[in-house]
């Protein structure tokens, strides 16, 4: 069951999508991302479902691993949809008890459902395209001129790409562990909610143990192939700017300014 | 040949913890100079101080008392500490916690990443240490996705791509299967023959060391013998008191030798032992006619 979690996944793969530069990626997310918040009209969010599409098909992500990726919000998704659907003033369209669906609640419903959706969807493509690490490298060149500022950046990219090359062999550590305790009998299905949080206490206690140890032993390999800090560090993948990179960028740029132009006009 | 790794009286205590009251002795006057060019395997059983002689080789761990020399520096010098790592790589016992990043290839040049490597060369450097331990098609992969041994062979190259002199691979078997482990074997056996990186090699398997050139056994922090393989195994029952079991092939040629065959102990892979054991029936045999 702790397979289904992709959360960080990466698929490599060698398409445009994968060759962008990092900071492009990143940035070309926050343009997205702004986009579907200044979405407006059902040409709009067409657009914005047509762009995923093609990103999509040109990163050829499965659409399955994009889909399995909803899967944890969808009760948020179905959540705020309801709320929406029932509590939005405006016409009337159907009734029952003290429950009124109005046409507006109809819209502003779907609107949330495909905004959330997109959102994740969008966001997901980023790492899934994006190995962490060089997501992290982008990130920390984006984030540079805040090294003035006294902000470790480079201390938190290295926290966050090994963070994130540790999901996958904590995920099958607690699996070993939660199977060594079924063995012995720890019940983790039944009970309500309560009981199955408790359950899950004698997990976390060898899980976090083991992850100190992990931090440990990394940090005097680390020291062994001779980090020594961001000082006078370089790259096997020096981060440049191609030409794709500015073509994409122009492409999200164009679509916010689009966002912007259709809600004005429509 | 000259010196590559030399300790002088090397002692190592472990400070006293809520466990331990008293701060404990592990390494207890140890001095030993190992050649540079040469294959050392060091035999031990847990607790015997292996692994934290293994530690002080490259800085990891600072002498208590003594002194330890690395191609001529001493390690207790700062100022030396990064040239020191470059020279002497080491190898941990499980993979897992020695991998840095999600893609082979980024994780191979993170050493040199730290030393300032050009990245032009740090491409030459990854790709040259994934060809050497015959990993260049896994380059693009998640090493998480990896087999054991697989991922022990990527630790090496990851220290590989430092240039070392020396290698210190430390228990770095201990968790892998017998495939795995004949991997990470006929890999360091290569690049000791072929490209001629001193091996230290720290192991409780016997049979690893029967390509040594020198078996150094540590018992209660000490070294407790030294020498080729043979002269070594050889000493079944010294082995025996300090709590190690010998070869496989040792072990039948001394249960052989106990039932009165006329057997030498030097033989340790298994074609010398079936050798010497066809001699010797053969020879019986032939009194008897």
């Amino acid at each position: 069951m702790l397979k289904d979690i992709t959360l960080g996944q990466y698929f490599p793969g060698d398409t445009l999508a994968h060759r962008l530069d990092p900071r492009t990626k990143l940035l070309t997310t926050v343009l997205y991302i702004i986009a579907i918040f200044l979405a407006k009209g059902p040409i709009a969010y067409g657009v914005l479902i047509l762009t995923l599409i093609v990103s999509v098909r040109i990163s050829k992500v499965g659409a399955r691993a994009l889909f399995r990726g909803l899967k944890p919000v969808l009760f948020i998704i179905a959540f705020t949809a309801v709320l929406n659907l029932f509590y939005t003033p405006g016409t009337v369209i159907a009734q029952f008890w003290i429950f009124h669906v109005t046409r507006e609640g109809v819209i502003t419903a779907i609107a949330m459902m495909l905004r959330i959706s997109l959102l994740i969807m969008g966001t997901f493509l980023l790492t899934y395209t994006t190995s962490p690490i060089r997501l992290t490298d982008g990130l920390e060149d984006l984030l540079g001129p805040l090294k003035k500022l006294g902000v470790p950046v480079h201390e938190l990219a290295m926290m966050m790409s090994i963070a994130l090359r540790f999901i996958p062999t904590l995920i099958e550590e607690t699996d070993k562990i939660m199977s060594a305790q079924r063995a012995r009998g720890a019940d983790f299905e039944s009970g309500n909610l309560l009981q199955r949080a408790k359950a899950l206490i004698p997990l976390l206690v060898p899980l976090f143990v083991s992850a100190f140890r992990r931090a440990d032993e990394l940090a005097t390999a680390m020291e062994c192939r001779c980090y020594h800090g961001g000082e006078g560090r370089t790259k096997l993948h020096v981060l440049r700017y191609e030409t794709r990179d500015y073509l994409t960028l122009a492409f999200y740029a164009a679509l916010c300014a689009a966002m912007i132009a259709l809600k004005k006009f429509f | 040949m000259s010196t590559m790794l030399r300790t002088e009286n090397l002692t190592y205590s472990y400070p006293a913890s809520e466990e331990n009251e008293q701060p404990t002795l592990a390494l207890d006057g140890v001095t030993l100079a190992i050649e540079r060019g040469s294959f050392t395997v060091i035999l031990g059983h847990n607790g015997s101080g292996k692994s934290t002689l293994a530690k002080t080789f490259n800085a990891v761990l600072l002498p208590s008392g003594g002194r330890v020399y690395v191609d001529g520096m001493d390690t207790t010098d700062e100022k030396l500490l990064l040239e020191i790592r470059r020279r002497v790589g080491m190898v941990f016992q499980n993979p897992d916690n020695q991998i840095v990043a999600n893609v082979v290839e980024e994780d191979v040049a993170f050493a040199p990443e730290n030393l300032g490597v050009p990245t032009e060369e740090i491409r030459r450097r990854v790709d040259d240490a994934l060809r050497t331990v015959g990993m260049e098609k896994f380059a693009k992969h998640a090493p998480h996705l990896l087999s054991g041994g697989q991922k022990q062979r990527i630790a090496i190259a990851g220290v590989l791509a430092m240039r070392p002199q020396c290698i210190v691979l430390d228990e770095a078997t201990a968790m892998l299967d017998p495939i795995g482990r004949s991997e990470v074997i006929s890999t360091i056996e290569r690049l000791n023959r072929d490209e001629g990186i001193t091996v230290v090699l720290i192991t409780h398997h016997m049979n690893e060391a029967e390509h040594a050139d020198r078996v150094i056994v540590m018992n209660e922090g000490r070294v407790a013998m030294d020498g080729a393989p043979r002269e070594v195994f050889a000493q079944v029952e010294r082995l025996r008191a300090i709590g190690l079991t010998v070869p496989d092939t040792v072990e039948l040629l001394y249960e052989l030798r106990g039932a009165g065959c006329d057997l030498p102990l030097t033989a340790i892979t298994v074609d010398e032992c079936a050798d010497a054991i066809a001699r010797c029936f053969g020879k019986s045999a032939k009194e008897d006619n």
